[in-house]
């Protein structure tokens, strides 16, 4: 085993002190744990991120192999289970909240009013857009990541971060839907690459994409 | 005359949301609407009517995660 203090030195050898204490002070909340999930809470976990509130209602299944960050032994089990047992693995000094719950506009902005910044990662266009109105109207201290367009395998370089406004920022290439191209691992990693960068991004006091 | 997404839309000023939302391809429950700075709650998409000048941004989610 590691202690914490050897875990801490090597983030601080490679980010400096500066970078490091901002990053590990900073706790993250992630609406849903599917493909882009999944990786966020991998890298900031990996970054040396101070804590993380995983919410997903959903149990990993064989389809979720092709780009989730989950194994065949996790099968059946919640993802945020699965998903906290791996991080604990990778950075076992973060702080993990796990949350099994549907998210709606009843309870959005009670799960996620407290945290500075959300990062959206559902699946579902509609979900996506309630999140977004909801934190946006009823969550004032609230910084909101969300994707839209990642399926496929066009080019990764389609795949851009953009800044609507103070509070929200929007990842994807904003055309290509799951409705009707297939998801697949590369791009939805480059997508989730790119709202786990913007959240480093705010913490460390750069709020352009 | 009132811009979208940074196009300027001429002859149109005094619709209501819902209406330009509608006749525009934009699905209402796939979509966040600021008009000049500030999110316009869904239940008011169908009362705002669309001023001269106003700046209007529409994101339209698409589905994938």
């Amino acid at each position: 085993m590691i202690t914490e203090d050897e875990f801490y030195s090597n983030l601080i050898k490679r980010h400096t002190k500066e970078v490091h204490n901002k990053i590990n002070s900073n706790k993250i909340a992630i609406a849903g744990i599917g493909g882009l999930g999944s990786y966020i809470a991998v890298s900031l976990a990996r970054a040396g991120i101070g804590g993380l509130l995983l919410v997903d209602f959903d149990k990993v299944d064989i389809s979720n192999l092709n780009r989730q960050h989950y194994s065949i032994k996790h099968i059946g089990k919640y993802k945020t289970e699965a998903l906290k047992e791996q991080i604990k693995e990778i950075n076992p000094f973060t702080d993990i909240k796990t949350l099994n719950k549907k998210v709606t506009s009843y309870n959005a902005a009670d799960i996620f009013g407290q945290y500075k910044i959300v990062i959206e990662a559902f699946d579902i266009a509609e979900q996506k857009a309630m999140l977004v109105n909801t934190l946006l109207s009823q969550c004032k201290n609230t910084k909101i990541i969300s994707a839209s367009g990642m399926a496929g395998y066009k080019s990764a370089n389609d795949i851009i971060t953009k800044k609507i406004n103070n509070r929200f920022y929007i990842s994807g290439d904003f055309v290509t839907e799951s409705d009707n191209t297939p998801l697949m691992p590369p791009r939805v990693m480059v997508c989730a690459g790119h709202e786990a960068n913007m959240a480093l991004r705010i913490i460390l006091d750069e709020t352009n994409p | 005359m009132f811009i979208v997404n940074g196009k300027e839309i001429e002859n149109s000023d005094g619709i209501l949301l819902e209406k330009y939302i509608n006749e525009n391809g934009f699905k209402k429950e796939r979509i966040a609407v600021e008009i000049n700075g500030v999110i316009i709650k869904k239940s008011d998409y169908s009362n705002y009517v669309i001023n001269k000048g106003d700046n209007i941004i529409i994101v339209s989610f698409v589905g994938g995660g």
